[in-house]
Formats: structure tokens, sequence, C-alpha cells
């Protein structure tokens, strides 16, 4: 298992979500992945990325400026 | 009998395999947009048990997402992505597939030509299509859906139009059109009896009225309705824009950030070489302080307005112009004079006194 960072800021969806899915296809199984976004949006669209395809969705958080998203990659 | 290598006799071996029938599941990707029709094409086809995914192509014109993140008057709306919300709907994976930089030649090029505004709709259709094609032949599915409707649509939905995309994009029987499927002649999934035809549907027109009983039926209350649409090049005045983008560049050439600046604001072009775009909301200054890098900037200071940047190559008399008009849209639009931050790319600034251009002296064919 290893940990690795994903910055989408400045994205707007899908972008963000693309962006995820990408990343997560080149991960194994346990591995935890961070994503910084700006896009509220992203929020609600990588949580159903992730309910979709079986990831569990470890941290979502928004502040005023930020999202913060935590994955763990489901294979 | 055979002789072994020693001079001794061996046995034959007798090996029986047994034969295994392996059923492998037909398997179909549907074209998801996020709207009604390829929520229900979908769903037609699943009833009938073959394994669907969905995908969905992400041009950068797509409304879905942007502008709502966007614009603080949407921020009321709930934030989703219709897509995601099919698939999850209906418990199907989901691939978005980034076809920005080539979906550029669709746009610039389309054989096809355009619709009522700068929408390709014919040669985007065979496009999508046809990268549905290269996906199912590198992941082995066995055919496309789409949720085209016959005669929904004046270019790429009509009886005759619609056998030419399944021909040039070169899916030709791979690819089935569920909702109207009994208005062609059967598929390939139709005659190998992978879907039962009496099982497809026939509608046609622009009537929304069979798809919503067919949504009805299934329980589905909460699609989306997207008036004009899903994509930005059916929307007149955002066609104006990017048309208005290259004529003043010379060429149709365009990157993420033009067709996304072409969203927001307020376009106000004095000379070929330069345009204004002001920010009309809260929402579009947070969105445009991103481009403040990459864009000379204008603010009033003096009085409240909104942020403005400058696209093109405006010369310094320009800028001064360009100072005047954005005193116009601040709350000393009456005032002799305002005092304006000019922000270079570079971070130079420059604080200058203007007095607000008066309407009579923007002609109307500034708006853009």
């Amino acid at each position: 298992m290893a940990e690795f960072k994903l910055d989408a800021s400045g994205l707007l969806c899908p972008m963000p979500v693309i962006k995820t899915q990408d990343r997560v296809a080149e991960l194994n199984n346990g591995d935890i992945l961070e994503i910084v976004c700006t896009d509220p949006g992203a929020l609600n669209d990588v949580g159903a990325w992730c309910r979709i395809n079986g990831h569990k969705v470890l941290v979502a958080e928004q502040n005023e400026t930020q999202v913060l998203i935590k994955i763990e990659v489901m294979r | 009998m055979l002789e072994s290598g020693s001079g001794g006799i061996i046995s034959p071996l007798i090996t029986i395999t047994p034969i295994i029938i392996m059923t492998r599941k037909i398997k179909a990707v549907s074209l998801i947009s996020g709207g009604l029709d390829s929520l229900l094409a979908t769903k037609v086809i699943m009833e009938q048990g073959v394994h669907v995914e969905g995908i969905n192509f992400y041009t950068g014109f797509c409304v879905e997402g942007h502008t709502h993140a966007i614009r603080k008057k949407d921020k009321a709306k709930p934030k989703r992505n219709n897509a995601l919300w099919v698939a999850e709907t209906l418990g199907i994976k989901l691939h978005i597939i980034d076809v920005i930089e080539k979906y550029k030649d669709v746009l610039i090029n389309p054989k096809h030509g355009y619709g009522a505004n700068m929408n390709p709709c014919h040669d985007c259709k065979t496009f999508m299509v046809q990268q549905a094609l290269v996906w199912i032949e590198k992941n082995d599915f066995d055919f496309i859906i789409t949720g085209e409707v016959m005669g929904q649509r004046p270019m790429s939905q009509r009886k005759d139009t619609m056998p030419v995309i399944a021909q040039e994009s070169g899916a030709g029987d791979r690819l089935l059109r569920p909702l109207c499927a009994k208005h062609f002649e059967p598929t390939l999934p139709e005659r190998e009896g992978w879907v039962t035809r009496d099982e497809l549907l026939d509608f046609h027109g622009r009537s929304r009225k069979p798809q919503m009983a067919l949504a009805e039926h299934y329980g589905f209350d909460d699609y989306a309705q997207p008036a004009g649409g899903c994509c930005f090049l059916t929307d007149e005045h955002y066609s104006k824009k990017l048309v208005d983008l290259w004529d003043a560049r010379g060429n149709k050439e365009y990157e993420m950030d033009d067709i996304m600046l072409l969203k927001v604001g307020r376009h106000i072009r004095p000379a070929k070489n330069f345009k204004l775009i002001i920010a009309r909301e809260e929402g579009e200054v947070n969105f445009m302080q991103g481009y403040r890098n990459r864009f000379i900037s204008i603010k009033t200071i003096s009085h409240s307005g909104p942020l403005v940047l400058l696209d093109g190559q405006p010369s310094a008399e320009d800028c001064q112009l360009a100072a005047r008009i954005a005193a116009r849209y601040s709350k000393g639009k009456l005032e002799n004079e305002v005092e304006v931050e000019l922000r270079q790319i570079n971070g130079e600034i420059d604080l200058i006194r203007v007095k607000p251009i008066g309407i009579s002296e923007m002609p109307a064919s500034w708006s853009v």
C-alpha cells in the first residue's frame, strides 16, 4: 500500500474526475490517493465515480477554497 | 502401438479433455450523455441481460459541470454530473474520456457542416461512435448503444442521416439505437440473438411523451432535462463569441482556456486586436481571478466594479480605452473620474485615472 497525491486545483468538473480515473488506473489495490480540487462540484462527482467503480472514499471535505478527497483503491 | 526410443513398446497416451462450453456474456458500451434518452436506451438493453458499461466523452463544450461551478447564481442548484448520476442509477461503470484535443478537428472542419449555430452535430455523433468503436475493440466489447431517437434532431437524428453515421463511424451494424431500432434494418446484436428485436422500441419525432412514459415505467423520476441540449455549441450566444474569437485571430485554432472564457462574462470587442471580458457577478470574478497571470487585467479602485480581463494584444492606448470601459461598469460610471488598477501579466501594476466611457461612445457592434 502506498500513498499518492493528485492536484486538480483550477480544473472544473469533469476534469478532476477524469484525472482521478486516469491516476487510479495506474494504482494497486489498497493504495491511497489524496485529491485536492478547487471546484466544489468535485466533492459529489469524485464521490459518485468512486461508488460506481467500487473504490472507498475515506475523506471528503470542503473549506472556503478547497475540496479534499482521499480514496482507497479497491480492485 | 508406438516404439520407444530404447526399442521397447509403449502404450499410446489417451488424454480425455473435458469439453467446457464457455458462455461469454455479451457486452455493450452505451454512450451516456446524462440525459433521459441514454438512460432509457441503456436500461432497455440491460433488461435483456446484456452487460452494459457507460462511456462519456468530454469535448470541453459540454454544459455539464463547468458553468454550474462558475456562476454564483447557479450555486443554489445541487451540483452533480448527470452522466455519473445516470451510471449510478443504473448501477453500471462509467468511463469518462477526455477528447478535447481530438475534438478540435471535428469542430474546425466538419464534413457535414454546422447546424443552426456552431454545432457540428452530424460529425460530432460520428466522431463519438467512432471513439466508442475504438474503445469496444480495445476492451473486447461486442456492440455500441446510443439513445438516439429518429426525427428528434434536425441534423444527426434523421432517418437518412442515422445510417450514414453508422457507416462513416466504422461501427456499421454494431451500432444499436434501442429507442428507435424498429425503424431500421436489424443490426448485428439483433441478428445474432444477443438482444430481442421485439423488445426494442420505435420512438420517433420530437415529442418526449414516449420517453417520459418509459421513464415512469422504470421508476425514473429525477432525470436531467437540459433545455437546449447538453452542448454549448448549440447556444446562439456562445456560438457568436466563438466565431468572433476565430474572426479576430484569423484562424479557428483554440485552447481550453479560450472555450472556458467564452462561457463567462460580458464580452466587448472595441477592435480586432483585443476584447474585454467583464465579470458579471461574484462567481465569475472568483473564476476569472485564476487567469490574472495570463491576461492583462483591470479593476476599479475608487469605486467597486467587476474584474476585467483583456484578451488579445492591446496597445497602451487600447488599455486606456479598456480602463474607461471597465469604469463604465463600475459604481463610478457617472463620475468624472475613476481610479483604475491596470495589472500586466508579469504583475506590474499601474494606477490610472480615467473618465468612464459614455454609453453613446460604445457602438452596439462592440458587444459580442
